[in-house]
């Protein structure tokens, strides 16, 4: 049934993004940036989704402390990977457009720093992970570091943003409306893109975890016999 | 409550009776501190205004350094004789043993950053002491701050492999907008900085930041003993 779910979200989140890429194509370019603005249809639709999927983690990892039950830390961790790859993602497209536009890859900006912090967060959660053997201790632990993860975000937002941190980033678009009625569709299928394709992802990530600990019994059962 | 408090209380006190029997943590993360603030001047070769300029940065640089090596002694020094577990079946709550922990290594890290202070002013010719109480509130609500995220952090790897290398790579990202507050205020204390603005949102950043870790370490000490 899970197959079935992760091949139908797979095969809609692809179609969808050919399709949305040939629209993407095909809008007029900007007055001021030209060709590269398109970039925006994934940047910020990858941050965007990555904040979902690390809301759901948190979720899952308060869930795990609470009820001990290993579904919620393998879904944790499939929601930090997917996001993080997002981040990546939202990082990397980033540095192009800062290239293209700014005439560096990389600016201390204070967005890309905030997601560069977020991304180091998270990859301790990552690296954690595989330093501890023993099954409950792992997933006790990473949700730990979930949870102080997600809380640090708000702090690292107010704290590079405090008097003194200047930003040349373009202001959000969506925050201030001010994104073209033609440019609204192809974000919103961006987003939905990304959704369909990283809870494919997530999903994928939950069959492996499920078959690992499969294994991590089967070993554990072999050397007590 | 007040058991828990009288426990906290008695936890912080072995820690800082067995740490002032060998001095082991202060001396070595005093001379550690030392080294790094000799590398500065190698590292940098710069006219006074600039040396202001960058002041709170580098100064907080080697109290992160610093607060590491103390942390990560925390919980580390319970393994021997197996205490930690007589720790967590004494009847002192969680809480209170993280509250223990915490004030002692906000102590231990006090102490190192009071003695490398005048001989950073020294090495750099920063007039440390011109907002004396004001540099002390940054460093004590900053220095809480590391001592709350690395007493949980040293719980949570102090049973793993490669302990000394994890708990780094989870502490410095965590705290990262606490140094950032403490870096900026303390660069404008020391005179680098004629922008005053920074220091009400630094302030703000580093009470803030203190509750919510504090909140969380109180709220899930006992997941992470327990495990």
């Amino acid at each position: 049934m899970r197959d079935k779910v992760i091949l139908t979200l797979g095969v809609l989140g692809t179609l969808l993004m050919a399709w949305n890429l040939n629209t993407i194509s095909n809008l007029p370019n900007d007055a001021l940036q030209g060709y590269i603005f398109r970039i925006i249809f994934i940047h910020v639709p990858a941050a965007i989704t990555a904040q979902v999927f690390y809301t759901v983690a948190l979720g899952c990892c308060i869930m795990f402390l609470l009820r001990k039950n290993f579904f919620w830390d393998s879904l944790a961790v499939a929601s930090i990977e997917v996001g993080t790859m997002l981040v990546l993602v939202n990082l990397v497209t980033g540095s192009i457009w800062g290239r293209n536009q700014w005439g560096v890859w990389w600016a201390w900006d204070l967005r890309m720093t905030s997601q560069l912090m977020c991304f180091l967060l998270y990859l301790g959660y990552l690296l954690l992970r595989p330093a501890i053997a023993e099954p409950t201790q792992r997933a006790t632990m990473s949700s730990i570091v979930g949870i102080f993860a997600y809380a640090d975000i708000p702090l690292v937002d107010m704290a590079i943003r405090m008097p003194g941190v200047r930003t040349q980033h373009p202001q959000p678009v969506l925050e201030t409306g001010t994104l073209a009625p033609i440019y609204r569709g192809p974000f919103g299928i961006g987003i939905i893109v990304l959704l369909l394709i990283g809870t494919a992802l997530i999903l994928l990530r939950l069959n492996q975890e499920h078959a690992k600990r499969e294994i991590d019994s089967l070993r554990r059962q072999l050397h007590a016999a | 409550m007040k058991a828990g408090f009288v426990a906290a209380w008695a936890i912080a006190r072995k820690d800082l009776q067995t740490e002032m029997r060998t001095r082991e943590s202060i001396n070595a993360s005093s001379s550690f501190s030392l080294v790094i603030l000799v590398l500065f001047s190698f590292a940098f070769d710069l006219e006074r205004e600039a040396w202001l300029a960058i002041s709170g940065g580098l100064l907080w640089m080697v109290y992160a350094f610093a607060g590491a090596l103390i942390v990560n002694r925390s919980f580390a020094r319970e393994i021997p004789n197996d205490c930690l577990d007589v720790l967590i079946a004494s009847p002192a709550p969680p809480w209170a043993l993280f509250l223990g922990k915490s004030v002692s290594a906000f102590v231990l890290l006090v102490i190192v950053e009071l003695i490398s202070l005048p001989v950073f002013g020294l090495f750099y010719r920063i007039d440390w002491w011109q907002h004396f109480g004001s540099v002390m509130g940054v460093l004590a609500l900053a220095t809480w701050g590391i001592s709350v995220v690395g007493v949980a952090f040293s719980a949570v790897t102090v049973n793993i492999r490669l302990r000394e290398l994890m708990l780094p790579v989870l502490l410095y990202p965590v705290l990262i907008p606490l140094l950032l507050g403490a870096m900026g205020s303390t660069t404008t204390l020391f005179g680098g900085n004629p922008d005053l603005t920074n220091i009400t949102a630094a302030l703000k950043l580093l009470i803030g930041f203190d509750i919510i870790y504090t909140a969380l370490g109180v709220g899930l000490v006992e997941f992470i003993l327990v495990s």
